[in-house]
């Protein structure tokens, strides 16, 4: 009974501490100003810290991260190819061009005739007339074969017009085929048209196949991170059962992995615009070399300032993804038991 | 404070760890609670920091009915909370002042207020010069004490410990009750597990015993020698 009575008006006889208590409990509140700013402080912290954390297992870290990297410049680099492909074979194009081979016994009055009239026809816009002796010249130039042909006692080439057709579809370019070949003069018309397309089919075929591969590579990725992370929350599993007793929301516990998920991306994006740049370094010279011998001044695009911010950013929001996936997965499975 | 009303809680084994309980704890009391492994202390500690949900019954702590926490409400919860634990659970990648300052930021307070705050709390236990160490170097006793900071830093108005002498020795933890006394003292309501009888006897404060799931005791054994 003594302890009862002696230790109650122990407490009540001090209402100091008392006080001390509940200025405690008001000020464990924090206001939403407060806590804006500290939740602001601890993304940045732990932005900081996830950098930190990369740079502290160098080995392991460089090695996600390359295998994320050297996973997104396959596709960047064939999508790169693809352009610059694309930008050689700019010139032919879409346009397709008529030749129109001339027999060789027509008279030069009656071609030029042929080529007015043509010119008149509203399904054409251009016409270029090319004499033997011209076709003979840009063939020697061109081939190196001159010492050949000088050997010959008449010139064995047909005069030729080209004739570029206003509309690329296909009936009006066969309709005016048609009427190319109906003319006294004509020996034989080549339409360019199927050539073209081929090369446009087999642009389309690259691209999407890139896409494919793009869009496995990204899968791959994301699977790598995933388990990256995986790894990273197992090893901080002591860590997280703490601060999820003392309190923590589980957007507090997914915040660091969150973070580690974007640096893991963001550097592998990196490094792939590197090895990417690299690349196109290594083959800048050969390529140039062959567009000299081809006559053209044809130069390799590298991957430039758009290249360096989609491989960066893509790779980064698949990181951030993958992290996403891992934390979603495995942290709600971390509890205190 | 704490109101444990008809609590039942039957684990998924088909394990029986708590029936019928009902406790009442009033603010700014001291209460331990004992009996042997297995009896349903650690059951009855996991209850109250909303680690495990009770199977039957209600459990109200400061106001809250614990039955009705949503899972995105515990943390928040537990914030009010102040929890010591056996093996003090400190993180040893980090300094003693930054274990300290993990329920402040979680919970989100300004850089200036955590330091002011940790230093407080590090003071009261007698380890403010310890505070850039690593736990790891520090003795059982000290390191008891760091948890010990960490749990009132938030200055909770309920502390829980879980056998928070049990690697000890007599001095140190008589020395560690005198700290849970001091909180006690300030109004704070404190409710300590432990199976050290002797300790828990020369405390003379409510004791709470629990056997096979079932309260069997609640009184002032100081008083009842007869126990």
């Amino acid at each position: 009974m003594n302890q009862r009575i002696k230790s109650t008006p122990a407490r009540t006889a001090t209402p100091a501490p008392e006080r001390a208590r509940s200025t405690g409990a008001v000020t464990a509140r924090t206001g939403f100003g407060d806590r804006f700013s500290s939740w602001q402080a601890h993304h940045r912290e732990m932005w900081r810290e996830s950098w930190v954390r990369f740079f502290a297992s160098p080995m392991s870290s460089g090695m996600t991260a390359l295998v994320i990297a050297i996973a997104l410049a396959l596709p960047a680099a064939l999508q790169l190819g693809l352009t610059n492909f694309q930008k050689a074979v700019a010139g032919w194009d879409g346009q397709p061009q008529i030749s129109v081979f001339l027999h060789k016994r027509a008279k030069e009055s009656a071609v030029t005739s042929f080529a007015d009239d043509l010119r008149a026809d509203s399904l054409v816009a251009e016409v270029t007339y090319i004499s033997p002796e011209q076709a003979l010249a840009e063939f020697q130039e061109s081939s190196g074969l001159g010492d050949a042909l000088l050997g010959m006692d008449a010139n064995p080439l047909p005069a030729v017009l080209l004739v570029r057709p206003r509309s690329s579809d296909g009936v009006s370019l066969e309709a005016l085929a048609e009427r190319l070949r109906e003319s006294a003069l004509t020996d034989s018309v080549v339409l360019d048209m199927a050539w073209v397309q081929r090369l446009a089919n087999l642009t389309e075929l690259g691209r999407r196949m890139s896409l494919g591969l793009a869009f496995l590579l990204a899968l791959g990725v994301l699977l790598v991170v995933v388990n990256s992370i995986r790894l990273h929350i197992e090893s901080r599993r002591d860590e997280i059962l703490v601060v999820k007793l003392v309190g923590a929301t589980d957007a507090f516990v997914r915040r660091p992995f969150l973070y580690t998920g974007l640096v893991y991306g963001l550097v592998g994006g990196l490094i792939a615009w590197l090895l990417v740049s690299i690349g196109v370094w290594l083959l800048a010279g050969p390529v140039s070399g062959l567009a000299n011998l081809y006559g053209s001044g044809f130069r390799l695009d590298g991957p430039g300032f758009t290249y360096l911010v989609g491989l960066a950013g893509g790779a980064a929001l698949l990181g951030l993804t993958g992290a996403w996936l891992a934390v979603a997965r495995h942290i709600s499975a971390i509890q205190p038991r | 404070m704490i109101q444990f009303d008809n609590v039942n809680k039957r684990y998924e084994s088909g394990q029986d760890a708590l029936g019928r309980v009902s406790l009442e704890i009033d603010r700014a009391e001291m209460v331990f609670l004992t009996g042997h492994s297995g009896a349903g202390k650690s059951t009855l500690l996991k209850l109250l920091t909303a680690i495990e949900r009770p199977t039957r019954g209600s459990i109200i702590v400061g106001g809250q009915n614990l039955n009705r926490l949503r899972n995105g409400q515990i943390p928040y919860y537990r914030r009010n909370l102040g929890i010591v634990f056996q093996n003090h659970q400190l993180l040893f990648d980090r300094s003693v002042f930054d274990n300290v300052a993990l329920p402040l930021s979680v919970s989100g307070c300004s850089k200036r207020e955590v330091g002011r705050r940790v230093r407080a709390a590090l003071d009261k236990v007698g380890l403010l010069h310890k505070e850039k160490q690593n736990p790891i170097v520090l003795s059982g006793g000290e390191q008891q004490r760091v948890g010990i900071a960490r749990a009132v830093v938030n200055k909770p108005a309920l502390l829980v410990a879980d056998e928070p002498t049990g690697n000890l020795d007599p001095k140190l933890s008589e020395e560690i009750m005198g700290l849970f006394r001091q909180f006690n003292a300030v109004g704070t309501t404190v409710l300590i597990a432990s199976h050290d009888l002797e300790l828990i006897a020369r405390m003379r404060q409510r004791v709470l015993t629990l056997q096979q799931g079932q309260l069997i005791y609640d009184g002032y054994p100081s008083r009842e020698p007869a126990y």
